[in-house]
């Protein structure tokens, strides 16, 4: 049996500092509202509900559970939640609906950085007993792989900060963008990253709506179709691993059917410049393709939603008729440890 | 609007991890200086060592040794140390493939500067003078220019081999409860406690957490209830709580404020408790600047009607 899936909505909040003012769920809400109110939905007729999100960056237990205050859970819903970033929650939904369970989903994630320090945070992911007690920090890992990346001849500190200008140039037209317009290259954070090389530090939500075939072609003027969709992930092995290349997300790429059509736009989920040149080489994305014009996760990385917000944007493009074949790509994990492509197209014009 | 609280909230756990045959025998050996891989089907080694074939997940117990010298195989520089990490000054993070291994570990090489570090130069082992079986017993990695170290040849049999590790982990988070818990908490220090109203079901949350989870709507009215209350129902509370100075048998009540849409829960006190029952009416009681309600006592009233309190049950 094969369902037709598409993406029929998408909304972010503003991605900021800090949004100490408001709890989770009240950073929530406004995002929840606006896919509703893109696809005329009300919550009575969600079918399935699943979300994204991590305990550790807020710091408190099943912070989940009073998310879920804002998606009206009574009377009772189907729902579910990943400890991951809310692109998975969108694959379970996704998964929920060739099922025939349900003919819409609605999929938000949330991440609030602010009350932490999401360098620290982010350790605690890793290998308990061989990596996580030496408090390797993220910055750290994906400086390693930075340098390893210059030493086969991939790139150089120039390409990098090119990246980052480009994407913060980007994002110039993204009302949502935290960090946008010309950024320097800045001090070194952990050499060879410097400031610019690295995603601001945010809080941030997004919500999207998927509905199955007809019934998204009713809720939405030019549905997104999910032509496919995979994950992989590497060795948890930092020194096992090819840190230049990334073998999941080209595997993930070819699963979901990206190399059989060239696609016109790419969201990736890059939170560091040089994880952009791996994924572009991993996914062998020409000049051609519309990188990230979003601005990426160096404008705006709401740790756990960043990865939704790539399906999200590469989804809104189609949508408004700029893209007919998009791909989008969420990780998760050290050194792109984990990786998502979706492959999203359009009706024919 | 009452400005929102913030707090430090410090998470720290000792997290206590069992050990596997080779997971033990890794951290047993860097406690007695030796470092162990473990072989693949296809004949590599890998540093540290894993349970599981990474390419064909078939289960892999075969130790070897390896030596304590080997070849950086990348490297960050890191000039502004964080918690926790191995070196207090500046250092460099490295992924080093030790000789005997085709695998790369990650620690910290203790160097004068970004100058000194390159892809390929060669390192070894610098052993911590107190060691217990963990992965800090390497201190970290130093610069060396000698003869690659010949490893000895250890099987991995170790006496007192280590069967587990306790990981002590800290994260500080500076806590905000948001808007409408600091409104709660901010007049609960006026000895008030404040509700908000649901602009679709008009119920009262008490604790407000600025959500209707039925309606899934803002909340945003705010309403005072109480301080008068019904008991809605209760437990006898007999095993005493570490570090807490109330006498069991205790009662633990949840109590429906006059007004809310809700009840709380608190404690019940002045009243022996085999005489608390539902329906009783109870009014908070608060100690001399307290910032909520030491416990709830009976206000002398009838009891309330069940039908006025089945709804909140
Ligand atoms: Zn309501």
């Amino acid at each position: 049996m094969t369902r037709e899936i598409a993406v029929v909505a998408f909304a972010q909040t503003d991605h900021r500092r800090s949004t100490e003012e408001s709890s989770e769920v009240e950073m929530l809400m406004p995002v929840l509202h606006g896919v509703l109110a893109q696809s005329g939905l009300r919550t009575a007729d969600i079918g399935f509900t699943c979300s994204g999100s991590s305990d550790y960056l807020a710091g408190r237990a099943f912070s989940f559970t009073l998310a879920l205050d804002g998606v009206g859970a009574w009377p009772p819903i189907s729902e579910s939640h990943v400890e991951m970033d809310g692109a998975w929650a969108l694959y379970e939904a996704w998964t929920k609906l060739l099922t025939g369970d349900a003919d819409t989903a609605l999929v938000y994630s949330y991440g609030k950085c602010s009350p932490g320090s999401v360098r620290d945070v982010l350790t605690r992911q890793l290998d308990p007993y061989y990596v996580a007690p030496l408090w390797p920090d993220s910055v750290a890992l994906a400086a390693l792989q930075a340098q390893a990346l210059m030493d086969a001849g991939h790139t150089d500190e120039p390409a990098l900060a090119a990246v980052g200008a480009r994407s913060r140039a980007d994002a110039e037209a993204n009302p949502h963008a935290q960090l946008k317009g010309p950024v320097p290259h800045g001090d070194y954070v952990v050499r060879p990253l410097r400031t610019g090389d690295c995603p601001p530090v945010g809080d941030g939500a997004a919500a999207v709506i998927l509905a199955a075939g007809e019934r998204a072609r009713r809720l939405c003027a030019r549905p997104a179709w999910i032509r496919g969709i995979d994950h992989r992930i590497e060795a948890h092995g930092l020194g096992v691993r090819d840190l230049t290349d990334s073998p999941s997300t080209r595997l993930a790429a070819e699963k979901a059917g990206a190399f059989e059509r060239p696609v016109d736009t790419a969201e990736l989920h890059a939170p560091f410049t040089a994880q952009e040149v791996i994924l572009r080489r991993a996914l062998r994305l020409g000049d051609d393709v519309r990188v990230n014009p979003s601005g990426g996760a160096l404008a705006a990385n709401p740790v756990m939603a960043a990865g939704l917000i790539r399906i999200g944007e590469a989804a809104a493009r189609i949508h408004r008729g700029e893209s007919d074949r998009a791909l989008a790509h969420a990780t998760s994990g050290p050194c792109l440890q984990q990786n998502l492509v979706a492959v999203l197209e359009g009706d024919p014009r | 609007m009452p400005e929102v609280l913030q707090a430090p909230l410090v998470v720290e756990f000792p997290f206590t991890r069992s050990l596997g045959p080779v997971q033990s025998a890794f951290l047993t050996g860097l406690r007695e200086r030796v470092v162990l891989g473990v072989k693949t089907t296809d004949g590599r080694t890998l540093v540290p060592p894993v349970e599981y074939d990474p390419v064909t997940a078939e289960e892999i117990r075969d130790l070897v040794e390896v030596a304590p010298t080997g070849t950086v195989t990348a490297w960050a520089w890191n000039h502004e140390p964080r918690r926790g990490q191995p070196l207090g000054a500046p250092f460099a993070w490295v992924l080093v493939r030790l000789d005997g291994a085709d695998t790369a570990l990650l620690h910290a090489l203790d160097a004068p500067g970004p100058d000194a570090v390159r892809t390929g130069m060669r390192v070894r082992v610098r052993w911590a003078g107190e060691r217990t079986g963990a992965i800090t017993d390497i201190a970290c990695f130093e610069p060396y220019d000698g003869e690659p170290a010949q490893p000895g040849g250890h099987t991995g049999e170790f006496e007192n081999p280590l069967t587990g590790i306790v990981a002590p982990a800290r994260l500080d988070y500076t806590y905000s409860p948001g808007r409408a818990q600091s409104a709660y908490i901010h007049a609960l220090g006026e000895q008030r406690t404040v509700g908000e109203r649901c602009p679709s079901c008009r119920k009262v949350y008490v604790p407000p957490r600025g959500a209707c989870p039925t309606c899934g709507v803002a909340t945003a009215e705010q309403v005072e209830v109480g301080p008068r209350g019904t008991v809605t129902t209760y437990c006898i509370v007999n095993i005493k709580a570490k570090n807490l100075d109330i006498e069991v048998p205790y009662v633990y009540a949840h109590i429906a404020l006059d007004g809310a849409g809700l009840a709380l829960h608190a404690r019940i006190g002045g009243i022996p408790y085999d005489q608390v029952r539902m329906g009783l009416r109870v009014e908070p009681v608060w100690t001399e600047g307290a910032r909520y309600p030491d416990h709830y006592r009976p206000t002398g009233e009838p009891d309330a009607d069940y039908d006025t309190y089945k709804e909140l049950l």
